[in-house]
């Protein structure tokens, strides 16, 4: 199962995420790298990392980021880890975050995952 | 070099509180405590970096800011550091050629990891025309202090025209115009970055 990352600046933004995740797939690996060490706002570039440890294996990681240095922390995870099979993926943190939790857990390769979030982005909430 | 990384560490703790203030107009407020917080960091671990070439000690820098500064500035700057550390791989000097070289591999760093370019209202709006003065003043053969005043002063102007124009990158593009008018904090840190190398050297 691929494993997935939520990065935010908020570490109660990222843990929230992951809580809402959980909901509609209880068995996914997901877990939360918000916030730095201390839980102020910002990214650290050590939970991002021991985030993507967590919960890598073979089927690969995939990293969903909030803004700035959010993503750019993240890519110095990923040139860090070198050789992993580690996946950014473009989209919004609380629906994609959602969607690609969902769709790990039913065995959605890595590869198919940004097409899934692309989806989520796409998808009106409104009618109008 | 170690004592001129401890005097930008003194600099930007001391503009701290500007920084913040900088950075609360126009984005989320936290350019100057993130930094000092990531120079602290830099300095704690400087003195065990005594004899080592300054390669290695703006590798660590680099390094240390990516894993403590916590906004923008830790992926950039550390970068920044990182790449001119790789330049300067094995040297205990640094003559006028080297810094050229540095600053270049730095900004290129920048651009790389902020996909960024000049005139965006970023910190490249002060080190790309600094940059452009200090190669033009090495090649022309001035020594390495004038050719870095001209930088330094480059780079004022280019904290100057950040107020002029608006913000598309980074966290105050999201207030578009309005940025304009606003002092660019991270086009600052990188002056003051700058400066404090001309008076230390």
């Amino acid at each position: 199962m691929v494993g997935v990352v939520i990065v935010s600046h908020s570490q109660t933004l990222a843990e929230g995420v992951v809580e809402l995740a959980k909901l509609m797939a209880s068995d996914a690996k997901i877990v939360a790298a918000g916030g730095l060490d201390d839980g102020t706002p910002g990214t650290s570039f050590e939970k991002i990392y021991n985030a993507v440890e967590e919960v890598y294996s073979d089927d690969g990681v995939a990293v969903l980021m909030d803004m700035g240095s959010a993503v750019m922390t993240t890519e110095m995870v990923i040139e860090a880890m070198e050789g992993r099979k580690i996946v950014m993926l473009d989209g919004p943190v609380v629906e994609g975050g959602v969607v690609v939790a969902l769709e790990a857990s039913l065995g959605t390769p890595l590869e198919e995952l940004q097409e899934k979030v692309d989806e989520a982005r796409d998808t009106k909430k409104l009618d109008n | 070099m170690i004592d001129i990384l401890k005097a930008i560490a003194a600099k930007i703790d001391e503009e701290k509180d500007y920084l913040t203030e900088l950075d609360n107009e126009i984005a989320d407020g936290d350019h100057g405590v993130n930094m000092a917080k990531g120079f602290d960091a830099v300095v704690a671990k400087l003195d065990a970096m005594a004899g080592k070439d300054i390669g290695s000690i703006l590798k660590t820098t680099g390094m240390t800011l990516v894993s403590t500064v916590g906004g923008s500035a830790g992926p950039l700057y550390g970068t920044a550091f990182m790449k001119a550390g790789a330049k300067l791989a094995g040297k205990n000097e640094m003559d006028g050629k080297d810094l050229v070289d540095a600053l270049e591999a730095a900004i290129g760093g920048i651009q790389m990891r902020g996909k960024a370019t000049t005139g965006e209202k970023t910190m490249l709006d002060a080190l790309c025309p600094a940059f452009d003065a200090l190669k033009e003043g090495i090649e022309a053969g001035e020594d390495l202090k004038d050719a870095l005043a001209k930088a330094v002063k480059a780079a004022e102007d280019g904290v100057e025209y950040t107020k002029t124009i608006k913000a598309t990158k980074g966290r105050a593009s999201y207030i578009g115009d309005r940025s304009i008018g606003h002092q660019d904090p991270g086009a600052t840190s990188a002056f003051y970055m700058l400066e404090t190398l001309l008076a230390n050297i």
